[in-house]
């Protein structure tokens, strides 16, 4: 009899959980101690730290994903909106979501900000929050603003649960998703270093699953992978290695992931769950906690298109660090059809990665792609001009 | 001083009745916008760029700016005809095809010089005020244009209404961020100091015009309308939703057309349309979404060809949401500057929109809902059916939606867009000849007008 390799079944569960889109482990969750509740979010960032401080568990909403069949959530918009408001209204009407007990939308574009609204008239017996956070990064000015829109969550949270939730249980939050960031970081370290080891298809997977696994127990399924893979045979390949960006909401399949990386390319680093690693680095857990969030957030966050660059020159920095400090030898841009923040901000990081001698290619998709030939093509030749050019 | 300037002689069109002197009073003021931006260079004014929701006319006259609004510099390129070219020129220079045409419109026209939609030159901002109302993609815009040409930002975060109210700490950050950042750096582009004096006079002047306005787009409860409450009053919002909001002149004109408005409810007359006076009403709607520009005339004429008048639109909200009782403020400058911003109409969450389109419903007693949905503007469609569903449920009054784009000519398909007007346009009607009130409301589908 055979047995499984640890990174195998690891991968495997989350696969597991990725596919579950009636959301089985959550409801499993809520049911182990009585009165326990779940909150949803979406893209791009929420204070998770807030949600887990209140006995609540925080789950990731992405979309239905390219299993899903949208009947219902087509004919709440026109065919020039992105896709993963219908799927996620379908997953809604469908009672797949009833397991949450509320739903957080956080500021990133104008559909998910409506999305809000759509939520609110159609789940009347729901939580429902339209999570804004500042666009200025001034303590005094927006830092202010948004610890009071943290202290909002916080108070809701608490009349939620029946309780206030004290500092002390968000610092002890803070201090699980340190954890949790720390792991991520680990994870992404060494997919950077042996992308051959850890594939982006997996990776990805283990991301999903901190979407709806409690933040303790996806710190040690992240870490068991890591521990694990290393001993995994798998060949190294003469691939370029590339950084994905445009993927920070809707999701492309897994399969186009795949695809990428079956043409010739290691995705060295992504913007795929940047709520996993928005924060960069540990918040101190021993101060204020919603003043310590807002100071990470204002001054030690990651950069994405629903963030205002307040300067010119910052424009492109972060995305020119990936590329750099992860060794990446070019950019693929993926972004989701009719997805206004990242295709608007894309001729921008092009014009930045143009300069700096970065090449790039760029394509759309949606979560419910289905052909992947042409976009393994475009990737294998990218992958392989990379190649031409470094040779020469 | 930006606004003291006289208002140039209104050249007196023959024959023409009194509200269409209103409408020429109304261009020679949007054409004086224009010019001021051509002689900016040569007389030594800064120019600004803003947006039409969450615009700060009254602050940007205290810097002595020369004010450029690109939504409209778009518009009355759609209306010239001139977008298409400028939309294509964008995405050749890499922008893509599914994102906002003003935008592209916009840089389009930029990619060709400084010239703007009237031909006289359009130079380059020397500030770009980004109040981020009420529109994600605003803030692309001007990262685009900066990015490009290297223009000085100032953000003024306007936080959006996801509650349905304005809480005090939103009203804060507004205001502080005028304090600290926006006033500051407008001061230092333009070397004009701070006058909070000047404001308040502005706001004196805005509050009158504003009074005004109310009532003009008010007169629409009358049977039969005065105006037309959409495509009318994309004239009359000109002024106050653009650089005239706070002078003399915009007061001026509101008060005329005030009082010609007032004459034709006197009279008992309907909306004077391109083609003269309008026949009977037949219909009354309210209009959710904005116009399409490029093909506006053909548009309104399929209205007002059936009989059938826009008493009140979403649309004639969108850079000031006065109907309810806001009024700029000069006893509290700056927190009613805030309080503007966060008012505009896009920046009300889906509930407060539905809640208002009913009660316009109700109050201008229209026969129903027209949306018209703008493929470029995802702050406006996103959740549009939505309303739609919700608006028949509440009201009864049956819905109808069309699809076209703001300054895209690919995306008007006329043939389409009629047919679904005369569909619905149908459709009241026997809904009324059939007494069919205690009906279900039918939806009409959404038209595939591209």
């Amino acid at each position: 009899m055979s047995t499984i390799p640890q990174a195998v079944a690891i991968v495997q569960r989350c696969e597991a959980l990725f596919e579950d889109l009636t959301f089985d482990s959550v409801k499993r969750w809520k049911a182990a101690a009585p009165g326990r509740k779940a909150i949803g979010y979406m893209p791009v960032y929420v204070p998770r730290e807030l949600v887990h401080a209140a006995g609540m568990l925080p789950v990731g909403i992405l979309g239905g994903g390219d299993q899903l069949e949208v009947i219902q959530g087509d004919a709440y918009y026109q065919s020039y909106i992105c896709r993963i408001p219908r799927s996620t209204i379908e997953l809604g009407l469908t009672g797949r979501l009833d397991c949450l007990d509320g739903m957080l939308f956080p500021s990133i574009c104008d559909v998910i900000r409506n999305l809000s609204g759509m939520w609110q008239l159609l789940f009347k017996d729901k939580y429902v929050r339209y999570f804004d956070v500042p666009q200025n990064y001034e303590d005094e000015i927006g830092g202010k603003y948004y610890v009071h829109e943290l202290e909002i969550l916080r108070d809701d949270l608490g009349r939620l649960r029946g309780s206030p939730v004290t500092d002390a249980e968000l610092n002890a939050s803070i201090r699980v998703y340190n954890d949790n960031r720390a792991a991520i970081r680990e994870l992404y370290a060494y997919r950077a270093q042996k992308p051959w080891q850890a594939p982006t298809s997996e990776v990805y997977l283990l991301l999903r699953a901190g979407m709806v696994l409690p933040p303790e127990e996806h710190t040690t399924v992240v870490r068991d992978y890591l521990a694990a893979v290393e001993s995994l045979p798998r060949p190294k390949r003469d691939n370029a290695r590339v950084v994905v960006n445009g993927t920070f909401c809707e999701q492309p399949p897994l399969a186009l992931i795949k695809s990428i990386e079956m043409s010739g390319c290691y995705v060295v680093d992504d913007d795929f769950m940047l709520v996993t690693r928005w924060l960069l680095d540990d918040v101190p857990a021993d101060g204020h906690p919603l003043e310590e969030l807002s100071r990470a957030f204002l001054h030690r966050s990651a950069s994405t298109a629903a963030k205002y660059d307040a300067r010119r020159e910052d424009k492109g920095q972060f995305l020119l660090k990936q590329v750099k400090t992860r060794g990446a030898e070019g950019v693929v841009f993926a972004a989701p059809s009719f997805c206004d923040p990242a295709l608007l901000e894309r001729p921008m990081l092009q014009d930045v990665l143009a300069k700096a001698g970065v090449p790039y290619t760029a394509f759309k998709y949606a979560e419910n792609t289905g052909q992947m030939a042409p976009i393994r093509e475009q990737a294998g030749t990218f992958a392989d001009s990379i190649k031409l050019w470094s040779a020469t | 001083m930006t606004a003291a300037a006289p208002m140039p002689a209104s050249v007196k069109k023959p024959q023409d009745v009194q509200k269409e002197d209103a409408m020429w009073l109304q261009k020679e003021l949007i054409n004086r916008n224009y010019r001021e931006l051509a002689e900016a260079r040569a007389t030594g004014r800064k120019v600004s760029a803003t947006f039409v929701p969450g615009n700060l006319n009254e602050l940007l006259m205290c810097f002595d700016f020369a004010r450029s609004l690109p939504e409209t510099n778009a518009l009355q390129n759609g209306m010239r005809k001139k977008s298409g070219k400028f939309i294509m020129d964008a995405e050749r220079d890499g922008q893509s095809e599914d994102v906002c045409t003003y935008v592209k419109a916009d840089l389009g026209m930029m990619l060709g010089g400084e010239t703007g939609p009237t031909g006289e030159a359009l130079p380059r901002p020397d500030v770009l005020l980004l109040s981020y109302t009420g529109c994600f993609t605003f803030m692309k815009w001007f990262e685009l244009i900066r990015h490009k040409y290297g223009c000085e930002t100032v953000m003024l975060h306007v936080p959006y209404q996801g509650e349905g109210k304005i809480a005090p700490n939103m009203r804060e950050y507004v205001v502080k961020q005028l304090k600290d950042n926006v006033i500051p750096t407008l001061e230092r582009i333009s070397g004009v100091k701070f006058d909070i004096d000047r404001l308040r006079q502005y706001m004196r002047e805005s509050q009158k015009a504003e009074e005004d306005l109310v009532a003009v787009l008010q007169s629409a409860k009358h049977r039969p309308s005065p105006i037309d409450g959409y495509f009318g009053a994309v004239y009359y919002i000109g002024p106050i939703f653009t650089a005239f909001r706070g002078t003399p002149e915009a007061s001026e004109y509101y008060r005329v057309l005030r009082g010609e408005i007032e004459e034709r409810v006197r009279q008992g007359k309907g909306p004077v349309t391109p083609d003269g006076e309008m026949g009977e009403e037949k219909y009354r709607l309210i209009v959710e979404g904005p116009p399409n520009w490029t093909s506006f005339r053909d548009f309104w004429k399929m209205f007002y060809e059936e009989g059938a008048v826009v008493v009140s639109s979403t649309y004639a909200k969108v850079g000031g949401l006065y109907d309810f009782g806001f009024r700029h403020d000069p006893d509290h400058p700056l927190e009613s500057l805030a309080d503007y911003c966060l008012g505009c109409y896009t920046n009300l969450n889906l509930p407060s929109r539905v809640d208002m389109i009913c009660r316009y419903i109700d109050e201008y007693q229209a026969d129903g809902l027209l949306i018209n949905s703008i493929k470029s503007c995802n702050s406006f469609s996103a959740g549009q059916l939505l309303i739609l569903r919700e608006v028949e449920r509440r009201t009864g009054k049956p819905a109808a939606f069309i699809e076209t784009d703001l300054v895209d000519p690919r995306y008007f398909s006329a043939a389409n867009v009629k047919n679904r007007l005369e569909s619905y346009f149908q459709m009241i009607k026997q809904k009324r000849t059939a007494g069919a009130d205690r009906e279900a409301p039918r939806t009409i589908p959404i038209a595939a007008s591209h």
